[in-house]
């Protein structure tokens, strides 16, 4: 059986290489490490400039509310809006909070005042959590001033409810925990379809190939024997960032790890049989990394990894069918984040064994011993 | 015959690479490729070791088929190709292996065949491939090609860029393997010295060949009468020396300028001819024509 010595050789020549054993270890250390850390979509510090008009108790009380929430952080007092305008557009301050003349009045007479909320929105997202986050403080402040009125006679003409939000399975919205799982499919991406894509072609570059082609080794060995040690490799990296994420982050799967190795070994033999097609059409090894880079930006941005996909066009989300990585995406998720049973993600594991097998066969076919 | 070759022929888009090429080589013998770089020497190598398919004709190795059988010929050829094709970052000893294991043998059943070889390069063993110098690769790669005792050996270009004490080494090994285990070698050169070291030569160019023989009978057949001359104002000389009605052809060879000249020509006529133009120190010997003279001849021969 030449297989076993096949692979081996593969191992040799990657252990000779400087880079290689350097990437498989420093690749997942920095991405698990680093990357959750900074790509984060929690708003930590907010910067807001106050208009305080009514200068009363209760507006005094509604600033230091504010000011004491870890969140925000209160740049000056300004005495009219225009004035408060120079700091966000100096960028020292994202938000202006106003509050209008005679609050303290308008509230005990009428039960009813204005605040005012300006919020620099160059960037959408931070803009909008922030104030979402204000209204939530603002909300606070209006219902502890009713409790202590004491249910005054203007609240129980209208029908008051609380709306108590319970998030599910991420209980603290922590984005570290969304973040991770994709993070582990984006190392396998990288990985487990550059590396084979730049193999064969090597080959071919190097001219080992002619020697390979003219002995009598079979089509599906050889590209086995490109195969196996991707799988190998793709699984220890798997591991390492597993291990990682529980270590650094204390983050360790809801449901149970063997699926996260299924699915591991289906998606990774996808993508490593898509690196070894392009390997066997491209003449170059610049050809091969090129074409390689393209599929990847293309699975990555259609995945569901960074922007979800119930909220692209539909041609998109239907596009996003032949994409291996939104279903290898998707049980990450699940697996790190729920209980699930091999059960519930049975449709996802179809779909990436139907592909690998397309892909594999396809690899094995498109590698030509003559032309 | 163990190789036979019948019209074959290939075409790369717009190179004809081969022009409905024929010959045989028989067992046991070393028949050598000669002609110049991009004369087809390598296409026709790759289809022989079933790398490429031809658009025409037919070819057989051991009685087997190229495109047909090719599975089993690649059992039984070994190629050597005339690039660089081991793995560089593999030691020599487990180039040797790898090939040994691909091909269902050992290094150990096979020794014998390439002991002579190996005993060179056993010291650097354990020194990567890509380490070695160009002599040394050239046996390695040879060991490579040898380890699973092929019948038939297809080197191309094996002594391309390798030093001279190399190439006659390479060489004494090629006809040791001949004689000692009857392996047929069908090898390819750009070099005109070498050709004489093969049974049989092809020459050829521009993908057919100008003529098959052995390298003897090649030379012999070669009959006209052929000078060297050379005199102190060599640049002048070449075109005076075409001036003179009795030269059929000159080329520069070397430091002096081969002359085919007719039968009835007279050398002292010639050093006349060539001292009226100026020239001194003339030197005329009639010498005894090489390959080379007749790849020029022949070559020539074709273009007019």
């Amino acid at each position: 059986m030449v297989l076993p010595f096949l692979i081996e050789k593969e191992f040799k020549q990657m252990m000779r290489n400087i880079v290689l054993p350097l990437i498989y270890v420093l690749f997942p250390l920095s991405v698990i490490n680093v990357v959750p850390r900074i790509a984060t979509q929690e708003i930590k510090h907010i910067n807001f400039s106050m208009v305080d008009n009514d200068h009363s108790p209760l507006s005094q009380r509604l600033v230091h509310k504010l000011s004491a929430s870890p969140n925000f952080h209160l740049v000056g007092t300004y005495p009219s809006y225009r004035h408060a305008m120079a700091t966000i557009d100096n960028a020292d301050a994202d938000m202006i909070i106003e509050i209008e003349p005679e609050f303290e009045k308008k509230l005990i007479t009428h039960g009813m005042a204005h605040v005012a909320v300006a919020t620099n929105s160059v960037n959408g997202m931070k803009g909008s959590l922030s104030t979402g986050y204000v209204t939530q403080i603002l909300a606070d402040y209006s219902a502890q001033l009713r409790d202590e009125a004491g249910l005054d006679a203007g609240i129980t003409r209208t029908a008051r409810f609380n709306v108590e939000p319970r998030y599910l399975y991420n209980t603290t919205l922590d984005y570290k925990l969304y973040m991770i799982p994709a993070l582990m499919a984006l190392i396998l991406i990288l990985i487990c379809s550059f590396l084979p894509a730049l193999n064969i072609v090597g080959e071919k570059e190097k001219g080992t190939i002619e020697q390979i082609n003219v002995t009598p080794i079979s089509k599906v060995e050889f590209i086995l024997s490109k195969l196996i040690p991707y799988i190998v490799v793709g699984l220890f990296l798997l591991t390492f960032a597993i291990f990682l994420a529980w270590l650094i982050h204390g983050y360790w799967p809801v449901g149970p790890l063997w699926l996260i190795y299924l699915f591991a070994m289906a998606f990774v033999l996808v993508m490593s049989s898509l690196g070894l097609i392009v390997s066997n059409y491209s003449s170059t090894t610049q050809q091969a990394a090129l074409l390689i880079f393209f599929f990847m930006m293309i699975f990555m941005h259609m995945s569901g990894m960074l922007t979800p996909i119930a909220s692209m066009p539909q041609w998109s989300q239907t596009l996003t069918l032949i994409n291996p990585m939104r279903y290898f995406m998707e049980a990450m998720r699940a697996i790190y984040l729920k209980p699930v049973t091999f059960a519930s993600l049975q449709w996802q594991f179809m779909c990436l064994c139907i592909m690998a097998a397309v892909l594999w066969i396809w690899a094995i076919v498109s590698y030509r011993k003559n032309s | 015959m163990i190789v036979s070759v019948h019209n074959l022929k290939k075409r790369y888009r717009r190179v004809q690479a081969l022009r409905e090429v024929s010959f045989d080589v028989n067992e046991g013998e070393i028949f050598g490729l000669i002609g110049p770089d991009g004369a087809g020497k390598t296409t026709l190598f790759r289809i022989l070791a079933t790398l490429l398919l031809p658009d025409g004709g037919t070819a057989s190795v051991d009685w087997l088929d190229v495109v047909r059988d090719y599975k089993a010929i690649r059992r039984r050829i070994g190629y050597m190709p005339g690039r660089f094709s081991l793995y560089q970052d593999l030691t020599v000893e487990e180039n040797l292996q790898f090939f040994a294991t691909t091909f269902g043998t050992t290094i150990q059943e096979n020794y014998h065949l390439i002991k002579d070889i190996y005993q060179h390069i056993e010291r650097f063993k354990t020194r990567k491939a890509g380490q070695l110098s160009g002599g040394m690769k050239q046996k390695l790669a040879l060991s490579c090609a040898l380890i699973h005792a092929p019948r038939v050996l297809f080197l191309d270009e094996p002594t391309t860029g390798v030093d001279p004490v190399s190439r006659k080494e390479f060489w004494e090994m090629l006809h040791h393997l001949q004689h000692d285990y009857g392996i047929t070698i069908v090898v390819s050169t750009p070099y005109m010295d070498e050709a004489m070291k093969c049974d049989r030569i092809a020459l050829m160019q521009d993908g057919q060949f100008l003529q098959i023989d052995t390298p003897q009978a090649i030379i012999a057949g070669y009959e006209r009468n052929l000078w060297s001359v050379s005199s102190d104002h060599m640049h002048q000389l070449l075109g005076h020396l075409r001036q003179w009605p009795q030269a059929t052809s000159v080329f520069s060879f070397g430091v002096t300028y081969h002359v085919t000249v007719s039968p009835d020509a007279d050398a002292n006529r010639l050093r006349n001819f060539l001292a009226q133009k100026g020239h001194q120190h003339i030197d005329i010997n009639p010498i005894s024509a090489s390959i080379e003279d007749a790849f020029m001849a022949l070559s020539t021969t074709r273009q007019g």
